[in-house]
């Protein structure tokens, strides 16, 4: 222990010079983002909650391929389908050929946001929107049902159409 | 306030009775609620020297937060775990408690603004604060737990281990004031230094003794860098780690009550209580207690800034410094300060 450290270390010299540092830093501008009140940038590709999307024309996109459900890593998605049944005005009930599902679950606990799903998807039925700020307080409100989806796709068809088209050259 | 409520038409013994715990209420309340309000600078001060905000969304500028967390926490559950031994482990939380808020009743907030201005003051401190420790022993051991009761072994001897050196540095104190009177001390200080400076803190002697009493009353109410009780990183939370809901709360609010009487009575003891800091007429416009509460509230600051500096020491350090490094020099300086005040013929 030499001199210098003696003194060093009875004038405290290196806490008075980390608290000047302190001290600096506590006059410095904050970098938080003040987060309820505003926003962090997000990409065009972030996979936020869940939609099932529609043609502009109201039907719905997914033609129930069930290559999602297939490509689930965490098996969140359940499924399940019918061929399609159509009213005609004069009341004649046939089907068109095309399926549709009647059932479409995501389980959002068990959902680990891996966009395979709308990657697998042919007809971007379902896709990660930039919504990701849908807490609950039941657990139960977070198991999906496809009305659920669907209103998402309704809510917030503008958002992932344009993240869509900003992201389409890259894909 | 005796006599107030002597004029109201009660007799003495009642209007004394009644008067004593009106104090007791309106020091209890005035703690309880700066305690909540200097969690809430606590965490802006750290907040910004880790350049975030803090917390600033309840109510103005966040003010409220405190007030926010002491609802949602005595909204909840008490759970007990079922291997704790119940009794100790309810009792403990409440003597941390009790025994934060009592040592409150000597301190002197303005000239005879104090609850009990007894002789002894600063004993009666020494002693209520080593009665802090129990309630960490006792929660320690009655978890039943085994990080709780490191962490009750490591307060009960960091606390020990501080209080000699803090005891010394009273003496110090002690010795150039001529009284353990709190009040005394501080009219003591008056002019002081070079006559104008209402300070015993800068006396070549007392100056080095507060910085050991200002670490050790660190050390004392276990912050950080000596908050190695509740080192979050080997000890879960250490003594609190089974508490839930107002039982933790109630440590919650005795530790910082503890800060904060350890603030004033750095205040009380070396800055000159609620003496303005030079001995100017113009100064002593500025009411006493305005005065006290700056200076108390500066020390804190102090508290939060070291908070946010330097890393946790460890425990072999901890005993190093409170054992090898403080206690001779408090006892050296016991020696020096009575040499010179024999010298100079302080006693007369």
């Amino acid at each position: 222990m030499t001199v210098s450290h003696l003194i060093k270390s009875f004038t405290l010299w290196e806490f008075l010079k980390a608290h000047a540092l302190t001290l600096k830093y506590f006059f410095k501008p904050k970098v938080t983002i003040n987060y309820p009140f505003e926003k962090a940038p997000l990409s065009p590709r972030f996979r936020g909650e869940h939609a099932l999307r529609r043609y502009p024309n109201g039907e719905e996109r997914c033609i129930a391929c069930k290559l999602c459900e297939a490509v689930c890593p965490a098996q969140a998605i359940t499924i399940e389908s019918e061929p399609r049944v159509i009213v005609d005005p004069d009341g004649t009930v046939r089907g068109d050929g095309s399926r549709r599902t009647t059932r479409y679950d995501i389980d959002m606990t068990k959902c680990i946001f891996c966009g395979f799903c709308q990657e697998a998807c042919p007809v971007d039925a379902i896709v990660e929107g930039p919504n990701f700020e849908y807490s609950t307080e039941t657990r139960e409100e977070l198991l999906y049902d496809k009305a659920k989806l669907l209103a998402n796709g309704d809510k917030w068809e503008r958002a992932i159409a344009a993240n869509l088209e900003a992201d389409a050259p890259y894909r | 306030m005796t006599a107030f409520f002597q004029s109201l038409g009660l007799p003495y013994e009642w209007a004394w009775t009644v008067a004593t715990l009106a104090g007791i209420l309106i020091i209890s309340l005035l703690v309880m609620f700066s305690v909540a309000m200097v969690i809430y600078v606590d965490r802006k001060v750290l907040g910004a020297i880790m350049m975030r905000r803090g917390p600033n969304v309840v109510g103005p500028f966040g003010l409220l937060q405190s007030f926010a967390d002491g609802l949602k926490v005595f909204l909840q559950e008490t759970i007990i775990p079922s291997a704790a031994n119940k009794g100790i482990f309810l009792i403990a939380p409440i003597i941390t408690f009790t025994v934060a808020l009592a040592a409150w009743a000597v301190i002197p907030f303005d000239a005879g603004v104090v609850l009990s201005d007894i002789n002894v003051g600063l004993l009666y401190i020494l002693a209520i604060s080593s009665m802090g420790v129990y309630g960490v022993v006792m929660s320690g051991w009655a978890s039943n737990s085994k990080y709780p009761f490191f962490s009750a072994m490591r307060a009960s001897a960091q606390m020990i281990s501080y209080e000699v050196s803090i005891g010394f540095v009273l003496v110090c104190v002690v010795l150039f004031a001529g009284t353990f009177n709190l009040s005394g001390i501080v009219t003591a200080q008056q002019g002081f230094g070079l006559g104008l400076i209402n300070a015993y803190a800068v006396h070549p002697l007392l100056f080095p003794m507060w910085v050991v009493f200002f670490i050790s009353a660190l050390a004392e109410t276990a912050r950080a860098p000596f908050d190695l009780t509740e080192a979050e990183s080997e000890l879960v939370a250490g003594y609190q780690t089974e508490y839930s809901s107002m039982s933790f709360a109630l440590f919650w609010l005795g530790e910082y009550a503890n800060i904060l009487l350890m603030c004033s009575l750095n205040t009380l003891l070396f800055w000159g209580g609620w003496l303005p800091p030079l001995d100017i007429p113009v100064l002593y416009m500025v009411p006493g207690i305005i005065w006290f509460l700056a200076k108390t509230f500066v020390f804190f600051f102090m508290f939060s800034w070291i908070w946010a500096t330097v890393p946790r020491y460890r425990y072999d350090q901890l005993m190093r410094l409170g054992w090898k490094v403080f206690l001779p020099m408090s006892l050296l300086f016991v020696a020096a300060t009575s040499g010179y005040l024999m010298a100079t013929g302080h006693f007369g």
